[in-house]
């Protein structure tokens, strides 16, 4: 047997039957991936191009009709308004409030396992079941903010019912939602900063809040980045909680495209609007997974 | 050591804030609705609320409908992610590096995005109001493969060879050498897609449109919008009752779970 053994080549030899191996192992996963992946998305695409289908008047050709009909859709505009203020919301402070969580909890503080605990339990809670209990919270009169209110003497504010702060409410509960998740990347990126690192810096007379600038956020770097497009992924997926609170209301005043995009096509059943819209929020998540590509590239992959 | 006080304060706000929700709502569910907000420590405890939630929309089928979901959709994940992450990492073949790309494409424009034409597939397989079509566009997850692919990329070949010359098919080598060794991130890859699919709604809410299909969160949006008007004690009751698995799994191996999701996060 130990003479066998050295005489086998280390890569075994190019087959056919290789190739057919490896084709039937990935058989299955390409096949859901086309059908519910690639597929929809060039469907998407074409769809956009087409009428919706009426009883009278089948679907038909229409080019870019839909993408004008958009920019004269002031529901469009200010969809895309509040999606783009919910994601410069949500992203900054949810990004900001993970790194101080993962730096508090990283800290030797007693309690420090419970404090972790309570960071990271809205990750496994159902948005839908938060955001009802949230809702809690918001209810005008009733609800425990305007309670809070009530006592230091503030009149009550109708949170979710009020243009002006609606938006806000549910960017509250977006950023509650994710920091902690966001942290556990922080978490893991400062576990694997050698601590000699520090050490160093603290040798060379470094303030703590040197060292950190001068150390440890250069090389959180990776990690801030690849954090950032979950963030913007997450600011134009993260829907759930509209339906709860306040179904994009008043007036439009939260709605956020993928809502507008549910409510189109499974409410006012326009499925060719819906399609151009998709192809809107598909475009702007292109463009950030090509801002991704840019700016890291493959430098995440620090394993 | 101030510094540290301050930081150990500074924790403990944070974390009290982050909880405050969870702590509402626990409060209202076990108290009678008179008390929902007023916090008296001497309230009287109740069940009530589970009860008249429990009671009043069909849970156990939603419950079991959720967990009929994860599991399928967990096993075909498993199956089919590690079967094309053992072709990417170990296998040169024709097309490998365009087929990977196409892969890669899932990770940004997920299958629950494309709502429209998702539906429209959907119904031509005659699917709506089944539970198959819940799980079905997540079968092929791209974050399996990649993560699968990675973690089989990091065995080292000398073990494939020994097993090849034992006369083991690829199928046997990816069950007797890859699989086992993979097991810790096999086991990250399912308590993130366990909870990705404990929580989705979007899409399960667009597929089903019955009792007998549909899941817990879509049940309870269901059963808070139609049916309570605004008694908080059993909306909260019923939100804690469908979040309590995942949960009280989440508090009894929060260690496992958050190193999980680092693992899954750290690619």
């Amino acid at each position: 047997m130990a003479v066998i053994a050295p005489t086998l080549p280390r890569v075994r030899a190019f087959r056919l039957g290789d190739h057919v191996v490896a084709w039937a192992l990935i058989a299955p996963a390409l096949l859901f991936l086309v059908v519910f992946t690639l597929y929809p998305a060039a469907a998407t695409l074409v769809q956009s191009l087409y009428s919706t289908p009426l009883a009278h008047r089948p679907s038909h050709f229409i080019g870019l009709a839909h993408f004008r009909q958009m920019i004269a859709d002031p529901t469009f505009r200010e969809v895309l308004a509040n999606n783009l203020l919910y994601a410069a919301g949500s992203i900054p402070l949810s990004v900001a409030l993970a790194l101080a969580m993962a730096l508090l909890v990283d800290a030797r503080i007693p309690g420090r396992g419970f404090a972790r605990m309570a960071y990271f339990t809205p990750t496994v809670l159902p948005l839908i079941a938060a955001a009802n209990i949230w809702l809690f919270f918001y209810t005008p009169g009733y609800g425990l903010l305007d309670q809070l209110l009530n006592r230091l003497g503030l009149p009550g504010v109708n949170w979710l019912g009020e243009p002006a702060t609606a938006l806000w409410a549910v960017t509250m509960v977006a950023i509650w939602k994710q920091a902690g998740f966001f942290m556990i990347f922080y978490l893991a990126a400062l576990q694997q900063i050698p601590p000699s690192l520090r050490e160093a810096a603290a040798v060379e007379g470094a303030s703590r809040w040197h060292s950190f600038r001068r150390v440890t956020l250069p090389l959180l770097g990776p990690t801030t980045l690849f954090v950032l497009v979950n963030a913007v992924i997450g600011a134009f997926s993260l829907v759930d909680s509209l339906f709860v609170l306040t179904q994009g209301g008043p007036d439009n005043a939260s709605n956020l495209l993928l809502y507008y995009i549910y409510q189109t096509a499974f409410q006012y059943w326009d499925g060719g609007y819906a399609a151009a819209l998709t192809v809107v929020l598909v475009a702007i998540l292109a463009l950030a997974a090509l801002a991704q590509f840019l700016f890291i590239g493959r430098r995440t992959h620090y394993r | 050591m101030t510094a540290n006080r301050l930081t150990a304060i500074a924790a403990w706000t944070l974390a009290g804030l982050w909880l405050a929700p969870l702590i509402f709502a626990l409060w209202a569910a076990f108290h009678p609705f008179a008390f929902s907000t007023r916090f008296d420590p001497f309230a009287p405890l109740t069940l009530e609320n589970f009860v008249s939630a429990w009671n009043a929309a069909p849970f156990a089928r939603y419950f079991l409908n959720t967990f009929l979901v994860i599991t399928m959709t967990l096993a075909a994940q498993l199956v089919i992610c590690s079967l094309a992450a053992y072709a990417f990492a170990r296998y040169r073949f024709l097309g490998r590096n365009l087929f990977f790309s196409l892969i890669l494409v899932q990770l940004l424009i997920m299958p629950n995005m494309l709502i429209v034409e998702n539906y429209r597939t959907t119904a031509a397989l005659g699917l709506v109001n089944h539970l198959l079509a819940v799980g079905l566009p997540y079968f092929a997850s791209a974050f399996g493969v990649f993560l699968l692919r990675q973690t089989f990329m990091s065995v080292p070949k000398e073990l494939e060879e020994a097993a090849r010359i034992e006369g083991a098919g690829p199928i046997a080598v990816l069950r007797r050498v890859y699989l086992p060794l993979a097991r810790p991130v096999l086991i990250a890859y399912g308590l993130v897609s366990v909870s990705f699919h404990w929580n989705d709604f979007l899409w399960p809410l667009i597929v089903t449109n019955t009792t007998a299909s549909r899941v817990l969160t879509v049940g309870l949006q269901v059963f808070s919008t139609a049916d309570q008007g605004v008694n908080w004690s059993v909306i909260s009751a019923a939100a804690l009752m469908t979040s309590a698995p995942l949960l009280l799994a989440f508090l009894i191996f929060q260690r496992q779970f958050v190193q999980s999701f680092m693992r899954a996060g750290i690619r």
